[in-house]
């Protein structure tokens, strides 16, 4: 495994490696030319042979989505690339976008002409600011070039990429919820149906990738279905409804290793592997109480899950919500896991929308109880109570429009699951281990 | 027929007919809770409270379940669909629901004007749990007194269905409304200096289904179930919105649009909403009086009907074209039948007139856009024609041989003498003949006010009718487009007055007692483009005069003239 060879972050060491020149020197945009040369329909097989599933979260099949536009649209069809990167503990995007933006960039132009789109957005999270210049740079530097515009290298075909930078809200890296701010509103997430590759933005097909799938894109067309297919996880035979894990994946390791980063490794590492071989181990040789396989909202691993493969079904054979965005936190065993909980919880009551009734009052109802527990006031039925409010807000399936109250729900079920004595052991104890600080800021 | 199956209840639709679950439930009589769903919003399907599950019946009968329970309100129905409502399942949906949205909700029912017409009391009733689980304190929220001249906001009670928001967004289009902050700090505000002011505002207090946006005329002055409410309809402009008057004890409280997709919807403006106060005035008239030698002296009903009808005989008698009834728009279809009915009986020559319909400004549509132009396919409109009857008491005109004269006309001709009897009925409540025009009446022998109340042309009446308003009264009203309702009486007059519809009645010598739906159908046989009015009872939504739309809207342009400057003394 660790003979593997990155390719999506293969020019981040570089000098200027966010330049448009340097991405040129390296055989850059000769993908997108190379995509131009063939029908859209083409490309879009191309993408959907490959098995490349989004990155972004749900690991929806990228090609795939893209057929779910309709055929023979007058148009426009848009494309929204999301960069709203807020699930704790992510940050490809980040690393993408600011040493290698021209990649994404490419990714975009490919897709766009994939599905017939002429205009892409870009939309960025707020706190991205490097991120930022470095993307408004190099979509200049490609409109100099005439690598957007009109009639891109004489193809006939048009495209404009525009930046949108978001106000800092983890809801707004939901697809609908992106959409709506995109149009300026209120990122409150849509109602489906209509999906938005039937009425998206300013209610017209859209489609909405995530930045790390559009380098993926990239890589496709660079390197062939075959290469692409030679990485990963191919399907559980046993699961027909499993599209297999192909590709590399940019995995965010974080929490309490010896080094963190942004590794890219092919699909199906393990949890192990990924701590021992690239992050290093565990500073001071402590051990490992629990480690989130992909972003807070997926869950948590025990040390005895540790040897689960971190593709998109492994997390979940063990009671996680899935693979997520690939974040791996390590939560060595000097961390109280109500601590954790506590702090997952009052993400998640923060960035609720507060659109849907169960999510709005389960969330904060959640953090209340939790922070009561951690002041030293917790009652043995507070932790039945969680579960059937982290079970009720979300995942009694149907009761809310977007996945916040699923992902809200799911560390803290599966948390109380997973270590319920130390959960019993805290109340029991009546400790506290809340700063005094905290209670200023406490709702 | 597209049939839907709800709790196993086969319901029919139209062919045509695009209902959604809830929609479709009530059809069979089946109700399914919903706070944000409205029939006239967008639907946003954020309250949750709709869950059902819905299923496929296949033309095998076998029924293919939807695994999980999906919102009533965004869930269209079609031939085949399946809805449960009352499934474990579903019901565990509700409980979790309602829980939560009692969650932060303070219990001051006690103190709360929504309380007994509640969405969260009757629903936490039929659905939720007895008792709360929050062992925390509440979220406190603070109030916010001044969202409008007519709406305050008890924050800490909303519910964020956003019926609100979406109603100053999509009806009247002028977005004053807005959720500030995020999860459960979440608050409907304004903007800071733009109040909700507009002339529909009213209707988001109407539109809560709690008891957060509540209307300051309305503040802390009745529980509602002391209050009895009659439907009737606005007399406020000729749109004819359906309302039902709540009163208690003979005291209006407030006015409530009615559900009627045939005349306004579901709203009506705050212009109609708050302008019944006349009802109350002081200066509302409470017996007859009679000019008498002895000066004007106030006279029982009946000892004044008599006098008046042989004075009336006697004018008819004695100069039959100098003797002259004015209608106005303010009156209902059979008052004007029964009026115009007897003073012909009396002699053919006497002479009928209708005074115009006030007309202020321009007829006012919504939604309003950026600019506060009206959209093109308006959803609400307020109309320019201040009266309630225009259409109807004109069609009763037309058959008697009436003419549309204004009132300086008549009273220009009353001074000129070509009239000597005048039985003059009342106008607009905000004033309809001056001091200066009441002075014409000096020259006529034979002056005959019926009104509500005081006006400068009482001093010169050889009789004073007192009547009552609207909302007093049984009758008919026909609005701009032709559309006949029925107005109730829904608390008694004050004093003696008399509903005016029973003094035409007894005026004429009619025996037994005015009933309403009895003398439409005697319209309906006498006056052909009133046929319509044969079933008597006009039912909740009223019912379309055929062609009277056209003959109204004909003959609508010619009979507005802007208002005049009337005052009330």
């Amino acid at each position: 495994m660790s003979t593997y060879e990155p390719v999506l972050l293969a020019r981040i060491h570089k000098e200027q490696s966010h330049t448009l020149d340097s991405y040129l020197a390296d055989g850059g945009y000769e993908s997108f030319k190379k995509a131009l040369g063939m029908t859209p329909v083409e490309v879009t097989t191309l993408v959907k042979d490959s098995g490349l599933r989004g990155r972004g979260g749900a690991g929806f099949p990228t090609g795939l989505k893209w057929t779910f536009l309709p055929k023979d649209h007058p148009g426009p069809i848009y494309l929204a690339v999301n960069g709203d990167e807020s699930e704790p503990g992510t940050f490809n995007n980040r690393i993408l976008l600011e040493k290698d933006p021209h990649q994404v960039l490419e990714g975009i132009a490919i897709s766009c002409y994939a599905i017939r789109s002429n205009t892409a957005y870009l939309y960025l999270r707020y706190e991205y600011g490097a991120a930022w210049r470095a993307l408004q740079k190099a979509v200049a530097e490609c409109y100099e070039k005439g690598i957007f515009g009109k009639n891109v290298f004489g193809s006939g075909f048009d495209l404009d990429v525009r930046l949108h930078r978001g106000a800092a809200a983890y809801i707004c890296g939901e697809e609908t919820g992106l959409i709506e701010s995109l149009e300026g509103k209120r990122a409150w997430p849509r109602i489906k149906p209509p999906f938005p590759a039937i009425e998206g933005l300013f209610r017209k097909p859209t489609i909405v990738n995530n930045i790390e799938t559009m380098a993926c894109v990239t890589q496709i067309l660079k390197r062939g279905v075959e290469w692409f297919k030679s990485i990963g996880v191919p399907p559980d035979p046993n699961n027909p409804r499993d599209a297999g894990s192909y590709g590399p994946k940019l995995y965010c390791l974080s929490g309490h290793v010896n080094k963190p980063g942004c590794y890219e490794v092919p699909l199906g590492i393990t949890a192990r592997q990924l701590i021992e071989e690239y992050g290093g181990g565990v500073p001071g040789g402590r051990g490992i109480k629990a480690v989130v396989p992909g972003g807070i909202s997926m869950g948590f691993l025990a040390p005895s899950e540790l040897d689960t493969p971190l593709d998109f079904n492994g997390p979940g054979k063990v009671g996680c919500l899935g693979l997520g965005t690939a974040a791996v936190v390590v939560i060595d065993d000097q961390t109280s896991m109500v601590d954790v909980v506590y702090n997952t919880a009052r993400f998640f009551a923060h960035e609720s929308c507060g659109q849907c009734t169960p999510c709005r009052e389960g969330t904060n109802w959640m953090q209340r109880i939790l922070h009561r527990i951690r002041s030293g006031q917790g009652r043995m039925e507070d932790l039945d109570l969680l579960l059937e409010v982290s079970g009720g807000i979300g995942m009694m399936p149907g009761t809310t429009i977007c996945g916040l109250a699923d992902g809200a729900g799911w560390p803290v079920k599966n948390a109380i699951r997973k270590f319920r004595s130390e959960f019993e052991e805290y109340i029991q104890s009546g400790r506290s281990t809340i700063k005094p600080c905290e209670l200023i800021g406490a709702h | 027929m597209p049939t839907v199956y709800v709790n196993d209840q086969p319901v029919e639709l139209k062919p045509d007919e695009r209902l959604n679950c809830i929609q479709a439930a009530q059809k069979a009589g089946v109700e399914i809770p919903h706070y944000c769903w409205h029939p006239s919003l967008s639907v946003v399907a954020s309250c949750r409270m709709c869950l059902v599950e819905v299923g496929d019946k296949k033309p095998d009968g076998t029924v293919a379940m939807v695994p999980k329970v999906v919102p009533g309100c965004q869930t269209p129905v079609k031939d085949g669909t399946v809805i449960v409502t009352n499934s474990p399942k579903v019901q565990a949906a509700q409980r979790g629901t309602l829980e939560y949205l009692l969650l932060n909700h303070p219990l001051d029912c006690p103190v709360c004007d929504q309380a007994g017409e509640c969405g969260l009391q009757d629903f936490s009733f039929k659905y939720g749990r007895a008792y709360s689980r929050l062992a925390e304190p509440k979220n406190q929220k603070k109030d916010k007194p001044y969202i409008g001249d007519q709406i305050t906001l008890f924050t800490d009670r909303c519910i964020m269905c956003t019926r609100c928001v979406r109603f100053t967004r999509e009806i009247s289009g002028t977005a004053e409304l807005q959720v500030v902050s995020r999860g459960s700090g979440e608050e409907i505000d304004i903007f800071p200096g733009k109040p909700c002011n507009n002339k529909l505002a009213g209707n988001v207090v109407d539109l809560c289904p709690v008891g957060a946006l509540c209307s300051k005329d309305f503040l802390y002055e009745q529980r509602v179930w002391w209050l009895k409410g009659k439907n009737s309809v606005c007399a406020g402009c000729s749109t004819g919105c359906s309302i039902r008057v709540d009163q208690n004890k003979d005291v209006v409280y407030r006015l409530k649009p009615r559900s009627n997709p045939l005349a306004q919807g579901e709203f009506m403006c705050d212009e109609g909403r708050f302008g019944w106060k006349y009802i109350h005035s002081e200066h509302r008239l409470k017996f007859p009086m009679q000019k008498l030698p002895a000066g004007i002296t106030p006279v029982s009903w009946p000892q004044i009907l008599p006098a008046l009808r042989q004075a009336l005989t006697e004018a008819a008698k004695r100069a039959p074209e100098k003797l002259a009834v004015v209608l106005t728009p303010f009156m209902t279809v059979e008052e004007a039948y029964l009026l115009c009915k007897f003073v012909k009986s009396l002699s053919p020559a006497a002479r009928l007139f209708m005074t115009p319909a006030p007309v202020v400004g321009e007829d006012d549509s919504y939604p309003k856009d950026l600019r506060g132009q009206a959209a093109p396919q308006p959803k609400f409109t307020i109309r320019a024609e201040k009266a309630p009857n225009r259409a109807g008491v004109e069609l009763v005109l037309q058959h008697f041989g009436g003419a549309v004269e204004s009132l300086d006309a008549v009273l220009a001709q009353v001074s000129q003498g070509t009239l000597e009897a005048v039985y003059l009925t009342a106008g607009s409540p905000e004033g309809w003949i001056t001091e200066e025009q009441a002075k014409s009446l000096a020259k006529a022998k034979l002056v005959i006010v019926q009104d509500l109340l005081d006006s400068p042309a009482l001093p010169w009446a050889t009789f004073m009718l007192p009547g009552t308003s609207w909302a007093e009264r049984d009758g008919t009203f026909v609005n701009h487009a032709g559309l006949a309702q029925a107005i109730h009486r829904g608390l008694r007059s004050p004093g003696d007055a008399w509903p005016d519809g029973r003094i035409c009645f007894e005026l004429a010598g009619r025996t037994g007692i005015f009933h309403a739906p009895t003398i439409r159908q005697e319209i309906a046989g006498e006056i052909p483009a009133l046929a319509a009015l044969i079933v008597g009872d006009l039912g909740d939504e009223g019912i379309f005069l055929k062609s009277a739309g056209e003959t109204a809207s004909a003959a609508g342009t010619e009979s507005q003239v802007p208002v005049t400057g009337g005052s009330r003394s």
